[in-house]
């Protein structure tokens, strides 16, 4: 005997399986489309050259993207540099020290901050940094970078701290070890890889940051000149270049996005290997 | 009475318990919050001597033992009041650091906790490696040795020193937390059902290095198991709980006469079985 409906029930069924079959295809066929785009239009234009000359004016033969590489890497590695211990640090305090109103107060905050939209960073940075020092700068782009990376270090931390067993805090404790050092010499390095996958996680969101560099690195074909001076970053180049009426230099936006998207594929690729390791 | 119970006390060959106490719990009471745990618990604890606490679940075996090291105050809201004094002192005395007290007094765990990031070798002296600032190698790994001796592990683990804690047995990784807690050198060491996790062969040995252990060192063990009380302990202290749910001490004596010739009918009702 057939229950009620059986036919429109089956076919519902089917239709729902194949939406959701289509979704998905959706969203590997546009990650298909933009890499290839990307590859078709950037590939044929990185060479030596591209790696390792100085940008060329409008119009002009050649030039590459050696000083925005050069200042992606600085910047990335400024950022990481002050955003590591403080969202490190504060992934310790939500996941080991704060009193549950506090940590629920502490982490209400950094996911307020992890929401905050990367413009509205770049415009605070400007105003507090570069509007007082009267200069464009790699530190407040440092800085812009730093802030839009520490919830993202923070969290992860604090995530894969609560991950290591209680039983373990409790054996470190009744030892008469202290609390800190427990957590350096017990919880850390049982939580090592993801406290590592969260700072990749945050390089390579604030590797590919544009919004926040315009109203602080501003870019400088000069190559690095100090931390106090304007400096180039590739999203910035791409961004510059990509809405600049010469060939040439759409050109090389094109190839800065395709170094851009290696740049992050590798990090992801990375992060993966790594979260793959810890559940083993 | 049960005369399998009987027969195997009679088999506890270290049964008259003299000597002083190490320990002395006075007016003490457990809270979780609000939650009275455990309630007006006096008792003393004789020195170089087995101590088992038995009683049914929930009536606040591990509670009250976590309180003998202050490791009841680490979950939050937990709180002590009353005194337990240590040789003499009060340790919840103010100006007491917790921190201190457990290096005087080691704990093992229901579930074996050996540090998964560290080797059997670090793991025996990984008390002493993370309290002090400086340790030569040698020195280490003597201690490292004469602990995992002590904890009759040496022999099975000498060859897989540098192994991961977590690659040796259940019963092997208890006896490596116990080597861990004796690294230490403490006066008490707590053992908060330590076989509960193991098979009876495991637990046979842990029962045979306990007694071995108590020839140098006080030892406190909760136990869900009677014979294993019986086995092992010399004094044992029958906890329940009250009408309020607070966890209350029933009787306390030597664990023969517990054993064989209660005062309490409570007691009395628990070791023959007929509840718990």
């Amino acid at each position: 005997m057939k229950q009620p409906r059986y036919y429109r029930r089956k076919w519902f069924d089917r239709l729902m399986l194949g939406l959701s079959a289509l979704g998905a295809g959706a969203a590997i066929l546009i990650v298909c489309l933009m890499l290839g785009y990307i590859i078709v239009h950037g590939l044929s234009f990185i060479n030596l050259q591209f790696l390792t000359s100085s940008s060329a004016g409008p119009g002009q033969p050649g030039g590459g993207m050696r000083n925005e590489i050069i200042g992606t890497l600085i910047l990335v590695g400024l950022g990481s540099f002050i955003a590591v211990p403080i969202g490190l640090m504060t992934g310790i305090f939500l996941s080991e020290f704060g009193s549950p109103f506090t940590a629920s107060a502490v982490r209400f905050a950094t996911d307020i901050l992890a929401g905050v939209p990367s413009i509205v960073v770049g415009v605070f940075a400007y105003a507090i940094i570069v509007r007082p020092m009267h200069s464009y700068s790699a530190f407040s782009a440092g800085i812009a970078l730093a802030i839009i990376m520490i919830p993202v270090v923070a969290r992860t931390t604090e995530e894969s701290m609560r991950l290591v067993p209680d039983s373990m805090r409790e054996a470190a404790l009744a030892l008469g070890i202290t609390r800190w050092r427990a957590v350096i010499s017990i919880v850390i390095p049982g939580a090592l890889t993801g406290i590592v996958t969260g700072v990749m996680l945050g390089m390579a969101r604030i590797a590919g940051e544009t919004a926040p560099l315009i109203f602080t690195a501003l870019g400088n074909s000069f190559g690095y000149s100090g931390m106090g001076k304007p400096i180039g970053a590739l999203p910035l180049q791409i961004y510059r270049y990509a809405i600049s009426p010469y060939k040439n230099w759409q050109q090389q936006a094109w190839a800065a996005a395709f170094l851009l998207m290696i740049l992050v594929l590798i990090i992801s690729l990375a992060v993966r290997w790594l979260s793959r390791k810890r559940q083993v | 009475m049960d005369t399998v119970l009987k027969s195997l006390v009679s088999q506890n060959t270290r049964a008259n318990v003299s000597g002083d106490n190490i320990m002395v719990a006075e007016n003490l009471r457990a809270y979780y919050g609000s939650f009275l745990a455990v309630k007006d618990f006096n008792m003393g604890i004789k020195t170089k001597s087995i101590t088992a606490i038995i009683g049914p679940s929930g009536c606040g075996k591990s509670t009250l033992i976590r309180c003998l090291n202050r490791m009841h105050e680490v979950i939050h809201g937990a709180r002590v009041t009353g005194k337990i004094f240590l040789d003499g002192d009060d340790i919840y005395a103010p100006g007491i650091d917790p921190v201190n007290i457990r290096h005087r007094i080691g704990m093992v765990f229901q579930k074996p906790n050996p540090f998964p990031t560290m080797s059997v070798m670090e793991n025996a002296v990984a008390g002493l490696k993370l309290t002090r600032v400086f340790g030569r190698r040698s020195e280490m790994e003597e201690i490292a040795e004469k602990s995992l001796r002590q904890a009759a592990l040496w022999d099975e683990v000498k060859d897989k020193l540098k192994q991961s804690g977590a690659s040796l047995s259940g019963g092997q990784q208890q006896r490596l937390c116990i080597a861990r807690a004796l690294a230490v050198e403490p006066e008490v060491i707590l053992m908060d059902e330590p076989c509960s996790a193991l098979d009876p062969i495991a637990t046979l040995k842990i029962e045979d290095l306990m007694r071995n252990l108590s020839q140098n060192y006080t030892i406190v063990v909760v136990t869900h198991n009677m014979q294993q009380a019986g086995r092992v302990s010399d004094m044992t202290a029958f906890m329940m709980m009250g009408d309020d749910r607070a966890g209350i001490l029933v009787e306390y004596g030597r664990t023969d006469q517990i054993f064989t010739n209660p005062k309490d009918k409570r007691t009395e009702d628990y070791i023959t079985g007929r509840f718990g």
